[in-house]
């Protein structure tokens, strides 16, 4: 027999705006939980690669290439350590603007455009700007998650630099923010089958990735391309994870990384924010 | 539950020009009632129910839902609505149950309570056999089934309901509308847009047709139809291209005569007699039918038999 959904009263648990429960406050926390509920599909695999990531980086990049970059003796340029030393810092870094940035992108876009879901969202007491934030709190997890993990295998290489190096963690959650928040930005605006993501992927986390001071010191560029590095978000959360392993860099270099990062981040967070009530209030 | 007056919603598309997509509406639903909007594609009813939803600030006019006003109590108004989209929005990767209980999350109700009226609903969908299944695997009506058992989750004072069997197949639109005239029967106030005439017939006690942004008529189907059509209509098929020259021979007959590519429509009150009548006058039909008017009759009267897009 089918029931009908009024028949039990002490499960009307009918939400009133007066009533504490009322997620008027803690939508974004509600969406996140949403979000966090669709990834533990895929925990196991994603935690796979969270951790078999760094293994095979570290060993392919850090110590096999490391063995030939460190036979001519410990170079100045990359600050009197070794190659392994040099490159893990930078390696979590890329790792958590690659979670974030692949995130925002086709995931987040689907939820717009192929699966429609932020619409069956908004159509509830959830407001788009907490749509949003909930994206948000589930990017930073996903990236503290994965650079906690990152940071743990690096430790095991023994190339994490004194205790303070687990800022590190820290350091790539907020680079990958800085860079995520404007994917979601794109996210939020496209309105064509998403073909923009390939183009940033191509064009813009690879250049970056590979020329962001994560590999070799950006004074091996011709001073005529080292500006882009510079505005790199990815070349500044290197430098500051790096600092933070104490193999580089002072405070106030330190703190001029932390605020480009930081206005990256702050900036990127209040235009996707705009960006969410534009799509989904019409 | 829902009154509007001059209710107006402009959109600026793309090259800036200013499109009117509701252009002066007045509402009134009471409680309990099944209201329904009838009109073709690009009428406003979309746009109209839109802005019930509370996720679409009108240009002008006035407009109360639940004795409140959208543009400044949207998420109140939103925590007492049930809305089933035109397309299904559901987590095709969640499970059925799973699917119940994070919309249910959306309203604030408690982790507990939402599991028990996600099984409850389940019951009521009749979709308890999938509870663990993936949404992705379920069939149209299983999915729009779900789409509604999922809008209860908050025990909806008004039930918005955008095309709800669009797509289905009549065995899938039948069980709805059980569901619905269940609802019904509960006192939950219906507001539902289709361009199913027979649906708006089963399911609505009042309905407005609109068109270009418009309310066209009012009233409940049998007033709409008393009002827009007669009692019963005689259709006559006949070759293709005959029917010009019969159309001479029936003249007079009815009220009203409308010519489609292989029939006449003649709308009178006593369909058998305008038969004989037509028979004597010397029409030769190929085949021949008397019926009731419908609301289609009506439709197609109001908004025109050519494609609206």
């Amino acid at each position: 027999m089918s029931g009908s959904p009024f028949t039990d009263p002490s499960l009307t648990a009918r939400s009133d705006p007066g009533d504490p429960r009322f997620p008027a406050d803690r939508g974004a926390l509600l969406v996140w939980e949403y979000l966090i509920r669709g990834w533990r599909r895929y925990l196991l695999s994603s935690t796979a690669e969270a951790v078999g990531a760094p293994l095979l980086y570290l060993l392919a990049m850090g110590v096999g290439l490391g063995t030939l970059v460190d036979r001519g003796g410990r170079t100045a340029a990359l600050q009197g350590v070794s190659y392994l030393q040099f490159i893990a810092p930078a390696l979590l870094v890329a790792a958590a603007v690659q979670t974030g940035m692949n995130e925002a992108s086709y995931p987040t876009f689907a939820r717009f455009k192929w699966q429609r879901i932020f619409w069956g969202i908004s159509a509830t007491p959830i407001t788009p700007r907490q749509i949003a934030d909930g994206q948000l709190l589930y990017y930073l997890t996903r990236m503290a998650t994965g650079s906690a993990l990152y940071y743990l295998v690096v430790a095991a290489f023994g190339a994490a630099g004194r205790p303070l190096g687990v800022v590190m963690i820290a350091v790539g959650t907020l680079t990958g923010l800085s860079c995520a928040v404007w994917v979601m930005v794109v996210s939020a605006t496209l309105r064509g089958e998403g073909g923009a993501f390939n183009v940033i992927f191509r064009f813009v986390l690879i250049p970056m990735t590979l020329f962001s001071g994560s590999f070799f010191p950006i004074a091996q560029l011709p001073l005529v391309v080292r500006w882009l590095a510079w505005l790199s978000p990815l070349w500044h959360g290197n430098q500051l994870a790096r600092a933070a392993t104490g193999t580089h860099g002072d405070w106030p270099s330190s703190f001029g990384h932390l605020a480009y990062l930081a206005a990256l981040a702050v900036v990127g967070v209040a235009v996707a924010r705009r960006r969410f009530e534009k799509r989904l209030v019409v | 539950m829902i009154s509007a007056r001059g209710l107006r919603k402009a959109f600026t598309v793309k090259n800036g020009t200013l499109v009117e997509a509701v252009r002066g509406i007045d509402l009134d639903v009471p409680r309990g009632e099944a209201f329904g909007f009838l009109g073709p594609n690009g009428a406003g009813k979309s746009t109209t129910m839109r802005m019930i939803a509370c996720v679409s600030p009108r240009t002008s006019g006035e407009l109360s839902i639940l004795g409140l006003d959208p543009a400044a109590d949207g998420v109140r108004i939103r925590a007492r609505l049930g809305v089933v989209p035109q397309q299904d929005n559901l987590d095709e990767e969640l499970s059925v149950r799973e699917n119940l209980y994070i919309y249910g999350r959306y309203f604030g109700i408690a982790k507990a309570a939402c599991w028990a009226k996600a099984d409850e609903l389940l019951d009521f969908a009749q979709l308890v056999d999938k509870a663990k299944t993936k949404v992705e695997t379920l069939s149209g009506g299983m999915k729009r089934r779900l789409t509604i058992a999922r809008s209860l989750m908050n025990d909806p004072e008004l039930l918005l309901l955008d095309e709800p069997t669009t797509g289905l197949d009549p065995q899938a639109r039948h069980v709805l509308w059980d569901r619905l005239f269940r609802l019904k029967q509960q006192g939950v106030t219906l507001i539902l847009t289709t361009h199913y005439m027979d649906e708006a017939e089963q399911l609505c006690d009042r309905l407005v047709v609109m068109d270009g942004g418009l309310i066209v008529a009012e009233g409940s189907p049998a007033e709409l139809i008393s009002r827009y059509s007669t009692r019963e209509v005689l259709e006559l098929r006949f070759d293709v291209r005959q029917e010009t020259t019969a159309q001479d021979t029936v003249a007079g007959l009815a009220e009203r005569v409308e010519v489609l590519p292989d029939r006449l429509l003649l709308y009178g009150d006593d369909g058998e007699r305008m038969l004989t009548e037509a028979l004597r006058r010397g029409a030769t039909p190929i085949s021949t039918l008397v019926r009731r008017s419908t609301l289609e009759d009506v439709f197609l009267r109001l908004t025109g038999r050519s494609l609206a897009d």
